[in-house]
């Protein structure tokens, strides 16, 4: 019997017409379909590389390092206030532009123009060729046509993205959809308290989404993270959400939480009760000038709702709390077994030591847990490459992950029958 | 010349947990034994409300220097809640070789 109800279909999965039975996780374990998914999703899709608070003054920038898309970014806010992205690569003889002592490293600081390490070549933040050294050398150098290459670079609630398919004109906003426009107007930017954590992962990056993407393993991976009257009565209940919802190759699960604050302190530990902090954050929730959240946040409305999460393909997930604050996972894939995971919370500026210290319980609280769980991915990805079991049944609670794979192999599907619809037929010198 | 605000002569022993980020904290957690997780968590536990309550009188922007040091004490605090209260280990069980790193911290 559910603790909330189902769809009147009698699970989510099948309310959204996905497939109930067993999956294959061939596309996580084959080095080949990763090369695929390189140009059909991570050079077809807006990637979300960071926030504006991270170009706070004209001259800001930082620089990303897009291994899955064969790219690295620079992302600047120009002398106009705008924020722009280009290959960093320099339009002599192809140096990486932005970079301090080891090139595959990202950097970011401020500047008033970018200059090559290699020749001295400058360009002005709107990407303008501003200097070439010995420019007379050159044989009909005209520096209009060489300034830096652009990448598509548009701004969603305050979250950067680019997009390296030149020929795709959808705007970041509709590429978010219902989701997106849901919680459009979130303060977001109240919450400027930043803690970022990075982490190198021995998995495919769809496997560390699925791990998130899902609270069934809560109750029993995490289980010694609650005292141990808690631990067991989770584990008896197990996991339901609230609501589920996909819009396109976008998803999100609605959860119940408890625990800011808990119905019973002897629920948490005591650091948790002496500071009014924990897991779902500081239990007293700033004021962030909203009466009433966006639609699109606890959709089902319901009193005990606690957190959403979404997933925006392919790789950004995006994590609202109730006490106010929020916290963003990004999966860089570096190859088809291994990717960067970067965690970041998000905090409304504390007032003072209690709030601060609120914050770092917090904080800590999710590395304990990111440890956990990244360190099962490795152990997952390894058997999964054993091949030894090849099918496996996924629950109602797991429908997000049935999503993000079915969506991820669709790209890959369908980046094939364009690129068969339109090679040129080659014909042999010899017929 | 002691580390800490003088209302806090009592936590000087443990002086040496007053590191500025949450990953030299988690280090030097590593680096203990249980005996000495347990000897700083029963000294500071105590004292939490009495240093933010000290420090309140303080802003953020304008902490001074012994009062930072107590702060990032009292964050040490937390990162050795977890093996005190819960773990009965310095490391988090479970986590095998894998490791996360902050690459970015607010300032204190």
């Amino acid at each position: 019997m559910p603790h909330f109800t189902k769809p009147a279909e009698g699970s989510w999965t099948e309310h959204y017409g996905i497939d109930t039975g067993p999956v294959s996780y061939e596309d996580s374990i084959s080095p080949e379909h990763y090369e695929l998914e390189r140009d059909a999703i991570f050079r077809r899709t807006w990637l979300n590389v960071g926030r504006v608070e991270q170009v706070p003054r004209n001259g800001s920038y930082f620089t990303r390092e897009l291994d899955a898309a064969r790219t690295s970014v620079v992302v600047v806010r120009d002398m106009q206030g705008d924020v722009r992205a280009f290959h960093n690569i320099c339009r002599h003889r192809g140096n990486k532009l932005v970079w301090n002592d080891d090139p595959r490293e990202e950097v970011s600081g401020t500047c008033r123009q970018f200059t090559c390490k290699y020749h001295g070549w400058r360009y002005g933040l709107d990407g303008a060729l501003t200097f070439v050294q010995q420019e007379s050398e050159f044989f009909d150098l005209d520096k209009a046509d060489f300034g830096l290459a652009p990448v598509r670079c548009e701004v969603w609630e305050g979250f950067v993205f680019v997009n390296l398919d030149d020929q795709d004109s959808t705007p970041v906003a509709d590429y978010m959809g219902e989701l997106g426009r849901g919680i459009a107007g979130y303060p977001f930017h109240e919450m400027t308290q930043v803690h970022r954590y990075r982490a190198e992962i021995g998995s495919n990056w769809k496997l560390f989404i699925d791990a998130f993407a899902e609270f069934y393993h809560a109750p029993v991976l995490h289980a010694k993270q609650s005292v141990a009257d808690e631990s067991r009565k989770l584990q008896g209940v197990g996991f339901e959400a609230l609501a589920y919802d996909i819009d396109g190759p976008h998803s999100m699960v609605s959860s119940w939480g408890g625990m800011s604050p808990p119905k019973d302190l002897g629920m948490v530990k005591p650091i948790e009760r002496k500071l009014r902090s924990g897991l779902f954050g500081p239990w007293d929730a700033p004021d962030i000038g909203i009466d009433e959240l966006p639609p699109g946040l606890n959709p089902a409305r319901h009193p005990a709702w606690g957190i959403d999460s979404f997933v925006f393909f392919p790789n950004f997930m995006l994590l609202v709390w109730k006490p106010n604050w929020y916290l963003t996972y990004h999966y860089w894939p570096t190859s088809y077994n291994t990717h960067i995971f970067e965690g970041t919370l998000y905090f409304v500026p504390p007032k003072n030591a209690y709030e601060r210290l609120q914050q770092e319980l917090a904080v800590v609280t999710f590395k304990e847990y990111a440890l956990q769980d990244g360190n099962t991915l490795e152990a997952t990805q390894t058997m999964l490459e054993s091949r030894a079991v090849t099918e496996f049944p996924l629950n109602d609670q797991e429908v997000l992950l049935r999503h993000l794979h079915t969506t991820a192999r669709r790209y890959v599907r369908e980046h094939q029958e364009r690129q068969k619809s339109t090679t040129p037929v080659r014909i042999s010198a010899a017929s | 010349m002691s580390a800490l605000p003088p209302d806090f002569a009592d936590l000087e022993p443990f002086a040496d947990w007053a590191l500025p980020t949450e990953g030299a904290r988690y280090g030097k957690r590593l680096d203990s034994t249980m005996d000495e997780l347990e000897a700083f968590y029963d000294a500071a536990f105590p004292r939490l409300e009495a240093a933010t309550a000290y420090l309140e009188q303080f802003g953020m922007d304008a902490l001074p220097d012994d009062g930072k040091r107590l702060l990032w004490l009292f964050a040490a605090l937390v990162t050795v809640s977890f093996p005190v209260e819960v773990w009965r280990q310095p490391r988090v069980p479970d986590s095998g070789a894998s490791s996360i790193e902050a690459v970015a911290e607010p300032a204190v």
